[in-house]
C-alpha cells in the first residue's frame, strides 16, 4: 500500500504543472480578475477548516477552525462575487 | 474521510480547472468564474455532509460572518481599490491556512513527522502571507508610507529571523509535545511577513501582491497536506502557479529580477548622471483640441494617475468624441501600469471601453510611428524613453510604450514632480511633446468641452 503522502505529493506535482499551463493562456487584460478569482479559489481552505470547526468538541481546535471558516469564506464569497462583477464589465466592441 | 466526499472533490477539481481554462478569453471568462464557484459550492457541501462533522453551529456562524463581510466588500469596493482588496484577501487566505495548520495540530498532536512539517509550512507561509499582505495593503492605501523602508543591519535582522524560524521549526518537529516552539514559529513568521514587505516601495507593489497571491495558494496547499485533503492541494497549487506566473510577468515588464525587487529598495543605489536637455512646452486645452481634431489615429496611454484622478469615465467620453470625429482610437496598456496586473484594463472596462480596443505594449509599439497623437494620462515611468536611450538611467532596459515615436505627444500631468520611482523623464522635454498641466480628470473634461 502506497502511503497517503506520496499520493498527495503526486497530486501536487501534477497540479502545479497544470496550473502553469492554464494560467499562461490567460490574457494580460484579465490579470486582475484572475487574481481576485485566485483569491476565491485559495478560499478552498474553508473545506479543511469545516472539518475542524465541526468536531463537536469545545476545544482550541474547534475555535481556530471556526475562525478559519470565517476568514476563508470572506475569500470565497468576496472573491467570486467581485470577479463576477468585474468580468461582467468586459465587453466587445459593438455589444 | 467519506468516500462520496472524495468523489465530489474530483468533480470540484475538474470544475476549478475548466473554469480557469475559460478565463483564456474575455468572452468566456464570466462563465468560467461561475463554473469555478460551482466547483467550490460542491466541495463545501460535500464536506458538510461528510461523516466527520458532528456540530454545525460554529461552521454556520463562521460561514455567515464570512459571507456577509465578503459579499459586502465585493459589492462596495471601487474598481480603483482592487489592489487593496486583493491584498487584503491574500492576507485572509494566509491567515486561514495558518489557523487550519494550528488547529490540525491542536486537534491531533500525535501525528507523524511528515504531517508536522506540513503543519509548520502552512503556519509559516500563512503567517508571512498574512502580515506581508497587511503591510502591502497599508502601503497601497497609503495608511502607511509607501516608500521603501531600509535600515542598516536589515539583512542581519532578517537572517536572524530566518534562523529563528528554522530552529524553532526543527525543535517543534522533534518535540511537538512541548508546545512552546509552535508559538515561536507563529510569532516569527508573522514578524518575517512584515520584514519582507517594508523594504519594498509602492511602485513595486504589482510584484508584491502577485507574489503574495501565490503564497496564499501555497499556504492552502500546505494546509491541505496538514489535514490530508487533496482538493486543498489541487486548488492551492493552481493559485500558487497563477501568482508565480504573474510575478514573472511583472518582473519582466520592469526588467528586474525578483531578488532585485525583494531586496534592493528601488532607486536607493544608483545615481543618475546625465541631465535632461530641452525645454518644457505647456499647452492649453483649446490648442490641444485643434491638434486632436485633425488627428486620424490617437493612442491613449493610461497610468496609475488615471486611477487616482478617477478619470476613466471622462477618458471614455473623449475617446468616443474622437471616434465620432473620424479618428481611430486605441489604448496602450503597459503591464505594470497601475498597482496590480491588469488594473488599467478593469478601470477602462468599467468605463465601458470595449476590451478589443485595449492593446498590450507589444501590440501598440509597432504602430506608434503612425499615431498622430499619443495622450499620456497619469503615466510616467512606463513611457520614459530613457529606458531605451540612457544607459545610466535606473530603468534602462525596461520595456516601455514608445509614445515619443508618435507625431505629437500630450502628457497630462499634475506638476513637474518626477514619477513614483523618482526618475527624470526626458519625454517631457522632447520636441514633439506638449504638457497639459492640471488634474487629469479636469484636463480631459476640458478637452471634452472643446469638442462639444
Amino acid at each position: 500500500m502506497i502511503p497517503v503522502e506520496v499520493f498527495l505529493t503526486f497530486i501536487l506535482m501534477l497540479s502545479i504543472f497544470l496550473g502553469f499551463e492554464l494560467i499562461n493562456k490567460v490574457p494580460a487584460t484579465l490579470h486582475t480578475p484572475l487574481m481576485s478569482g485566485a483569491n476565491a479559489i485559495s478560499g478552498v481552505t474553508v473545506v479543511g477548516a469545516i472539518s475542524l470547526a465541526g468536531s463537536g468538541q469545545q476545544d482550541l481546535a474547534n475555535w481556530l477552525g471556526a475562525a478559519a471558516v470565517a476568514l476563508a469564506t470572506i475569500n470565497v464569497v468576496g472573491g467570486y462575487l467581485v470577479t463576477d462583477r468585474m468580468l461582467a464589465m468586459f465587453k466587445k466592441r459593438g455589444s | 474521510m467519506d468516500i462520496l466526499t472524495q468523489y465530489a472533490y474530483i468533480v470540484s477539481a475538474g470544475l476549478f480547472i475548466y473554469g480557469l481554462k475559460q478565463l483564456s478569453s474575455p468572452a468566456t471568462a464570466r462563465r468560467g468564474n461561475a463554473i469555478s464557484s460551482l466547483g467550490m459550492l460542491i466541495a463545501i457541501v460535500a464536506t458538510l455532509v461528510g461523516q466527520d462533522i458532528v456540530d454545525f453551529q460554529w461552521i454556520a456562524i463562521g460561514i455567515v460572518i464570512g459571507g456577509i463581510i465578503g459579499g459586502t466588500a465585493a459589492r462596495m469596493v471601487q474598481m480603483t481599490k482592487m489592489p487593496e482588496m486583493v491584498a487584503l484577501f491574500n492576507g485572509f487566505g494566509g491567515m486561514a491556512s495558518l489557523l487550519v495548520g494550528w488547529a490540525a495540530f491542536a486537534f491531533r498532536p500525535d501525528v507523524g513527522t511528515f504531517t508536522l512539517v506540513t503543519i509548520i509550512l502552512s503556519i509559516l507561509i500563512g503567517g508571512v502571507t498574512f502580515t506581508g499582505s497587511m503591510i502591502a495593503y497599508g502601503k497601497l492605501s497609503e495608511r502607511i508610507s509607501s516608500a521603501a523602508l531600509l535600515f542598516s543591519g536589515q539583512q542581519v535582522v532578517n537572517s536572524l529571523i530566518v534562523l529563528g524560524i528554522v530552529a524553532s521549526s526543527i525543535m517543534f518537529c522533534l518535540e511537538p509535545s512541548s508546545g512552546g516552539w509552535l508559538f515561536w514559529v507563529i510569532g516569527l513568521s508573522l514578524l518575517f511577513g512584515v520584514m519582507v514587505v517594508i523594504p519594498i516601495g509602492g511602485a513595486d507593489m504589482p510584484v508584491v501582491i502577485s507574489l503574495l497571491n501565490s503564497y496564499s495558494g501555497l499556504a492552502a496547499c500546505a494546509a491541505g497536506f496538514a489535514v490530508d485533503n487533496n482538493i486543498l492541494i489541487v486548488a492551492g497549487a493552481l493559485v500558487g502557479a497563477s501568482g508565480i506566473i504573474l510575478t514573472q510577468v511583472m518582473c519582466k515588464a520592469m526588467n528586474r529580477s525578483l531578488t532585485n525587487v525583494l531586496f534592493s529598495g528601488f532607486g536607493s543605489g544608483k545615481v543618475e548622471t546625465s541631465k535632461v536637455e530641452g525645454e518644457i512646452k505647456p499647452i492649453i486645452a483649446e490648442d490641444a483640441f485643434y491638434i486632436l481634431e485633425a488627428a486620424s489615429t490617437v493612442a491613449i496611454v493610461p497610468g496609475y494617475g488615471m486611477a487616482v484622478a478617477q478619470a476613466q469615465h471622462v477618458v471614455k467620453e473623449l475617446a468616443e468624441l474622437l471616434e465620432k470625429n473620424g479618428a481611430e482610437v486605441s489604448f496602450g496598456i503597459h503591464p505594470v501600469a497601475g498597482r496590480m496586473p491588469g488594473h488599467m484594463n478593469v478601470l477602462l472596462a468599467e468605463a465601458d471601453v470595449p476590451y478589443d480596443q485595449l492593446l498590450e505594449m507589444d501590440e501598440i509599439n509597432p504602430r506608434m510611428e503612425n499615431v498622430d497623437v499619443a495622450i499620456v494620462i497619469g503615466a510616467n515611468d512606463v513611457v520614459n524613453p530613457a529606458a531605451r536611450e540612457n544607459e545610466s538611467s535606473p530603468i534602462y532596459g525596461m520595456p516601455v510604450i514608445n509614445v515619443d515615436q508618435a507625431r505629437t505627444v500630450f502628457v497630462l500631468k499634475r506638476s513637474m514632480a518626477s514619477g513614483f520611482a523618482g526618475i527624470e523623464n526626458p519625454l517631457f522635454y522632447k520636441e514633439n511633446t506638449r504638457m497639459l498641466f492640471g488634474d487629469a480628470k479636469e484636463s480631459i473634461a476640458g478637452l471634452v468641452r472643446e469638442f462639444s
